[in-house]
This record gives C-alpha cells, structure tokens and sequence, in this order.
C-alpha cells in the first residue's frame, strides 16, 4: 500500500489542494455541515415559494400545506406530534420545531455545532455568520405563524446561507475541506430537488383532481419556484412552462445550479481533486448515467416517482460509499496498511 | 458622573491612587474615559458584549449534568500596568520557570534536592502528580513545562506576588487575546492614540516553541493540539489555539500509536505522521496503556512513543508535579537552589499544613486565613476564613487534620482593585492578573496577560465559572510629563 502520505518520500508532491491532510472526522463533519446548510436553505426556499403559492391561489383550488410534509420525508415523525397539518402546524413544524431533526432551525442547530468542532479549518467570518444566522433564527422563531414575517424569517435563512456559502467561496482555500462542504451541499441539492419533484410533480401529471388541474400552469411555475429555478427556466427553455420540459430542465439541465445532473457533475468533479476516490467516483457515474439517459416525455405520464426512487438509491449509494472511503476507515486497516508498506 | 462614589482607598487601587489622581501611564485612559458621558461607556460596554456573541466567544459550565455554553464576560474598562513593572514581572517568572523546569527535572532524575533537605522528601511520596512512569526521561531541552500560567495578585501594599503556577493544562490564553480584539473594536480611538503593546504574537511564539520539540528536525513538522473534545470547558481556546496556528486538532481517536512507537493520525489519505502533541488533556487520561485503563480521552501508546523520543508533547507528561500548592511554598528555596539567585517575584507567605508547628498555627486563626486544597484548580474547594461561619471552620479544620498534606493556608490578601462598569458606574472590583510563559530553546512571556475580575462587589473569587469577569490588560509606557 503505498497511497498515504506518510509513505511518501519528502520529494513527491502532496496530492492537490491538500498542504494539510484532513482528520477523517472533520471530513465527515464538513460534509455534514455542507449538507445541513443546503437543507435548511433548500426547506426554507420550498416553504416560502408554498406561502407564496398560498396566496396567490383562490381558496377553491384546494392548496394545503401537507405536501411539504411529503418533500422533506417527515410526514410520520410529524403524525407523532400532531394531529392535524393545518398550515400553522405543518409550517412551525418545518420552520423551527426541534423535535423535526429536519427542520430549518434543527439544521442550522447542527450546522453550527458541526462548524463549532471544525472552526480551525474555516475563515473566522463564517462562524461569525453562522452563529448569528443561527442567534437570529432561533429568536425570531414566532414569526414563522404570520405570512409575512414569515416570508421575512425565511428570507433571511436563504440570504445568510448563500452568504455563508459565498463568504467561504471568495475567501477559504478550495482545499479538501471545502470539497467535502461541497459534495455534501450538492448530493443534499440533488436530493432535494428529486425530493419536490416526487411529490407535487407526481400530483400535477398525475391530474387526478379537476381544481388543480386548473392551476396546472400556476403549479408547475411553482415546481420551478420551490427550487429558485423558474426565471432560468424561461431564459433556457424559452416557451410557456410545461410539464416535461420542467422536468427535463430539473433532472438535465448541465448548467442549472439546482438539476440534478448539475449536482452530480459538481460532485464528480470535487472528487476529482480528493485523494483515493475511484469507488465514489463510480457510484457517483453510476447515478449520472441513469439522470442523463432518462426520458423526460415518458416519465411525465408514467414512473416517475419508480424513477425518482432510484435516483434517491443512487444518491445514498454515493453517500455510502464516501463515508467508507473517508470516515470510516478502519483504524485496524489503518495499522495493517501500514505494516505492510 | 462616572467617578462620583468610586472608592480608590480601602485597597490598592490600580488605576486611580488614594487622592483620586490616576496612577503613573493612565492620564490618557483616564482623559478619554472622562471625555466620554455615562451613556456613551454604556453603550461601549454594550458593543462589547455584542461583539464578543458575534464571535461567539464562549466558556463552558456544567450544571445539572449538561455543558451550558456562556457569553465570556467582560469588563469594557482597561487594566493597565507600566512598561518598567511589567519588565521586572516578566524577568520574574521567566526565572520562576526555568527553576521548575530543573526541579522537575531533577525530581524525575537523581533527585538531588531531596538528598540535600531542600525540599522534604515525603512531598513526593504523597504528590498526586508525580509519575513514576516518566523516571529517567529526559526531553528535549530538559524542560518539561514548556507553558506554564500563572497567577499574579497585587496586595494592598502595591506588590504584585505569585499566587500559583498552572503547570498542567494552564488554560485562558485565547481570551487574553480575544479580550484585546473586542477592545480594538470597542475603542479603537485610544489604541491610535496609546501606545498599547500588541500581543498577538502568541500563537507564532507557541507554534514554534511546539516545532523545536519535534524529533525530525529537517523536516516541515506536524504539529496537533489534542482535545478532549467539545464537552472540555476549555474546548473554545483548544480550537482557537489550533486555528491560530493552523494546526489540526484532534482528538484521542484521531490518533494511533504503531508498533515501532510512531503517532500517526487518521486522515482522509489514510494515516499521517504526527511529530508534536500540544495535549490540553490531563497526565492521567493521556495514555490508557500507560495511566488510567479507563481513559477514552487518550491514545494508546503515547507514553511510549514520547519515552522513545518519537513524539514531542508538551507539557511533558509529570510536568504537574510542580504544579501543586505545597510545592509552591518553597519555590523561593527551589529557585535559591538550582539558580543561586533571589527571587524576583515574591511568593504569597504560606503555611504548609503537613508541618505540626505551621498546621496548629492554621488551626487557631482559620478565621484570617485562606485554606486551599493542593492539587485542586478553577477556584474549587477554597475555603475563605473572613467569611466562613463556625460551622464550616470546624468542618475545614476537620479536612485539615485529616489530610494536613493537602493543605495550605494563605494569609487573607488585600487584594486590588480596578475600576469596573456596574449597572452603569464604575466601581472598585478585585483583579488577579494571569501571564502565559513559554519556556523551549529561548523564553517568552505575554504582554500582560489575563486580567480576571471578580465581578460580585466584596468578592475575591474571579473564576468565569464562578461568577467572574475578565478584562484588557495594557502594557503602557510612563507618562511623558
């Protein structure tokens, strides 16, 4: 074995981007805190683009807030705790109640508890961000039960998030930390986006109800809108907001930050510059092929929620196989390695 | 107005002297600060607070079984001390460490100072920080205790004495220099008026005093702060110092010990080889093959690597050994004897209970007296004779008699005062000062230090986990007249 950097003669050069060698268990919590931030950015983006679609929409077209509950998978923990998903309980459910692991303010609870044990690797700045983020969240958790506070509350979240992100964008070396930060942010991204496609696009082609067949136009502007992606859409696409081209847009589009295609070509090249990371890569191919031959028309009128599922396999698959690769090596296969250099 | 009621004559005072004047090196603190209304320091106070939640400085407490993260406290109020004293103090405890380090030295070797009768030899026997594991090692250097803090209070007489040397896991140095960011903040005016001496070399002194220890010494060194993880009250500076230096901080699983006694750190390469351990963990959790079995904290075989000479650690493990309050009371007699020098900063006076005479004369005037237990820190089973009821001098006098080796008594200091903002005035609290020295091929020791500040009116206890605060602490030339 002769791929770690203690075998190394003092002449060869480290692996790019790596002057230092990251701990494993500070790998797995940048990737986790990648993963956090882009949960509770990407649940407060569908929850603000819900309200607005709320609003926008007569009573008659039968609008609930349950769906949500759906997106972000939490809708048996939530019948734990509540009877009814009427929008009050269903929003501070996915705003900020600490029972939901998966809530905004539980996410950027973790998020900074993770940066907290890892500050040593990032620019001062983004703890300072972070943990105000969080101070801020966390006390103005009553204006998540009005409209607009809420909006504002929820606002605030996706700002500071993308300032974090820009922040360590524009100041942090893009060293092996910050390529765990990003893998996490962007297999989270690819999930969420496959998630929100799952559940109100499945409603949508399904057309089962006449009311929301109406608004069909409204809903899947809203698809688009749930993931920041409509006006893109429209430059890129450039006709009236369809069916299978939205999808097509969210599952392939090369260029679109939010489609998983995107996603997946962001990981693979943040594994390109990490030591050791051939099966990843693999699993990481494994998926892309499957998004990329995908045929949107078909799956608009049938299996997409099949289709959706093993994307999500994929995606755990890579998830999987990176925390073996880097957090879990065995510390016995550590010191055999080592004695049979 | 802010002065009005502020009392500068039942102790020292350090900023204003009896008459009211300030001292030496404070007439241009003292001009800003009377410059300013009582809304405006106010409001300073306050940024400061803002400032220091905005960086998220914090300290840890435990109650209730659960760690609480709390706001570090601070005292937006300067503390000063003039060049000229601070040179002297600083030549003080530089002396100070370099006799420890030969003491301890000669403790793990051929104990000489026992065999003279310079210190007895059942302080030894009886020293819970002695390590028979680490007789006849010798470090790099010779030195053990490579960083030391200690504790300087200034009695009513003006004289700054020792009150204790941190040879362990000496902890407080990352708020020092926290302290002095929140205060370029706060008053950023002053420091382009004053000459304040910076103190932010500290983490480049630290990281090169921790790079001569490493045993390759033709090659770039790696460097590791080991934590005992998030839940230690000291986790915010183990993180901070490591940052500061840009060195990893790991914790006891992050690290293996191989069979020919090399560290290695597991890594996302695989593993990495580790040349010097900054260990903030205590002797005994340090290594589980070598101390405590139990240990989770440790890393198996770290012991042996250091005996080997395959690892630097610093504090050397043992190093504690002189960081005991029985100890302390011969430090004058230790630096006496490895030095041929007096020393240049006094000692506090000290009873050693073990000795009858001294241990009787504690037991009939406990009620003057400080009785400290030897080996405990953070402020933690001190016993204060001026404000003890009867019942907890019979149960001190008790412990005493019991265990008269793990006792001192301390004559109860008049300790000084500094002003500080109390719901918006300032007020006379009692200060102790605490310097960081760093002891490898050269010395160094901290611009000042940490100022602690108990914050309670009448209290002496200035231990954040206690109700204490902290503040700036300035080194200033004299004032040119």
């Amino acid at each position: 074995m002769h791929d770690t950097i203690a075998n190394l003669s003092k002449d060869d050069p480290l692996p790019p981007g790596s002057t230092t060698m990251l701990l494993s268990r500070l790998a797995e919590s940048v990737y986790w805190t990648g993963r956090y931030l882009e949960r509770a950015e990407g649940t407060a983006r569908v929850l603000a683009s819900h309200t607005e679609l709320f609003l926008d929409l007569p009573k008659e077209a039968g609008i609930t807030f349950a769906p949500l509950l759906f997106v972000t998978g939490s809708e048996d923990e939530f019948a734990l705790v509540q009877d009814t998903s009427s929008e009050e309980h269903v929003v501070a459910w996915l705003a900020s109640d600490p029972r939901n692991p998966g809530s905004v303010l539980s996410c950027l609870e973790r998020a900074r508890q993770n940066l907290r044990s890892t500050r040593a690797l990032f620019p001062r700045e983004a703890w300072e961000v972070l943990n105000h983020l969080y101070l801020c969240a966390a006390e103005g958790t009553d204006e998540v039960i009005g409209r607009r506070s809420r909006l504002t509350w929820l606002d605030e979240v996706v700002t500071d998030v993308q300032r974090l992100t820009g922040l360590l964008a524009g100041s942090m070396s893009h060293d092996d930390t910050y390529q765990f930060l990003r893998i996490g942010r962007h297999i989270e991204r690819a999930d969420m986006t496959t998630r929100v496609l799952d559940v109100r696009a499945a409603t949508l082609l399904d057309g089962r109800l006449d009311t929301q067949r109406a608004f069909a136009d409204v809903q899947w502007m809203q698809v688009l809108r749930s993931l920041s992606a409509h006006q893109m859409y429209r430059r890129t696409v450039q006709t009236r907001v369809l069916g299978p081209d939205a999808l097509r847009f969210l599952l392939q589009d090369p260029q679109f930050p939010r489609s998983v295609s995107h996603c997946l070509a962001q990981i693979a090249g943040c594994l390109d510059t990490l030591p050791r990371h051939e099966a990843t890569q693999a699993r990481c191919a494994d998926t892309q092929r499957l998004v990329t031959e995908a045929r949107a028309k078909t799956l608009a009128w049938d299996g997409l929620h099949e289709f959706v599922d093993e994307v999500q396999l994929g995606l755990a698959e890579i998830n999987t196989t990176l925390t073996q690769t880097y957090f879990r090596a065995d510390p016995a296969d550590a010191a055999t390695m080592l004695e049979t250099a | 107005m802010l002065w009005d009621n502020y009392d500068s004559t039942s102790t020292f005072d350090e900023f204003l002297d009896p008459t009211g004047r300030p001292r030496d090196a404070l007439e241009g603190v003292a001009r800003f600060l009377a410059g300013l209304t009582q809304q405006e320091l106010v409001a300073r106070q306050e940024a400061a607070e803002l400032a220091i939640k905005a960086m998220g400085i914090t300290f840890t407490v435990y109650a209730d079984n659960e760690n609480i993260d709390r706001v570090w406290p601070f005292d937006v109020v300067p503390r000063v001390i003039t060049r000229d004293e601070w040179s002297r103090t600083a030549t003080g405890l530089e002396q100070r460490l370099r006799a420890l380090n030969l003491f301890i030295g000669d403790l793990y070797g051929d104990q000489k100072i026992l065999a003279d009768g310079v210190v007895p030899r059942e302080l030894l026997g009886n020293s819970t920080n002695f390590r028979p594991e680490c007789v006849g090692i010798n470090p790099p250097l010779g030195v053990w205790a490579h960083i030391c803090g200690s504790d300087l209070v200034r009695d009513g007489d003006g004289v700054l004495h020792v009150l204790e040397d941190n040879l362990r896991v000496p902890s407080g140095v990352s708020y020092m220099l926290e302290n002095r960011l929140v205060t370029k903040r706060v008053f950023p005016e002053l420091f382009r008026a004053l000459d304040v001496h910076p103190i932010d070399s500290y983490p480049s002194k630290l990281f090169d005093l921790l790079a001569s220890l490493s045993p390759r010494q033709d090659e770039r060194p790696t460097v590791v702060v080991l934590t005992p993880g998030v839940f230690n009250s000291a986790y915010f500076e183990h993180a901070f110092l490591a940052q500061q230096m840009g060195v990893e901080l790991v914790e006891g699983s992050d690290l293996f010990v191989d069979a020919d006694d090399l560290v290695w750190m597991r890594t996302i390469h695989g593993p990495a080889r580790v040349d010097v351990v900054y260990r903030r963990v205590d002797d005994l959790f340090l290594d589980p093959e070598a101390f405590r079995p139990d240990s989770t904290l440790g890393v198996p075989g770290l012991l042996r690597s250091w005996r080997t000479g395959k690892v630097g650690i610093a504090n050397a493990p043992g190093a504690g050994v002189a960081d005991d309050k029985v100890v302390y009371a011969y430090v004058p007699a230790i630096i006496d004897y490895y030095l041929g020098e007096d020393p240049v900063l006094p000692n506090v006076p000290t009873f050693i209970c073990d000795d009858p005479a001294q241990r009787s004369h504690v037991l009939s005037n406990l009620t003057e007296l400080v009785v400290k237990p030897a080996n405990e820190s953070g402020g933690y089973g001190v016993f204060i004779g001026p404000h003890a009821t009867k019942a907890e001098c019979e149960e001190v006098a008790d412990r005493i008699t019991a265990d008269p080796r793990n006792y001192i008594a301390q004559p109860t200091l008049n300790i000084s005062t500094a002003p500080t903002l109390c719901d918006g005035v300032l007020e006379p609290r009692h200060v102790d000062l605490r310097p960081f020295i760093l002891s490898g091929e050269d010395s160094y020791v901290t611009e000042g230090g940490l100022t602690r500040v108990a914050l309670r009116r009448g209290s002496l206890v200035v231990n954040s986990s206690q109700g204490g605060g902290s503040k700036d602490t300035w080194i200033l030339d004299h004032t040119v007249r």
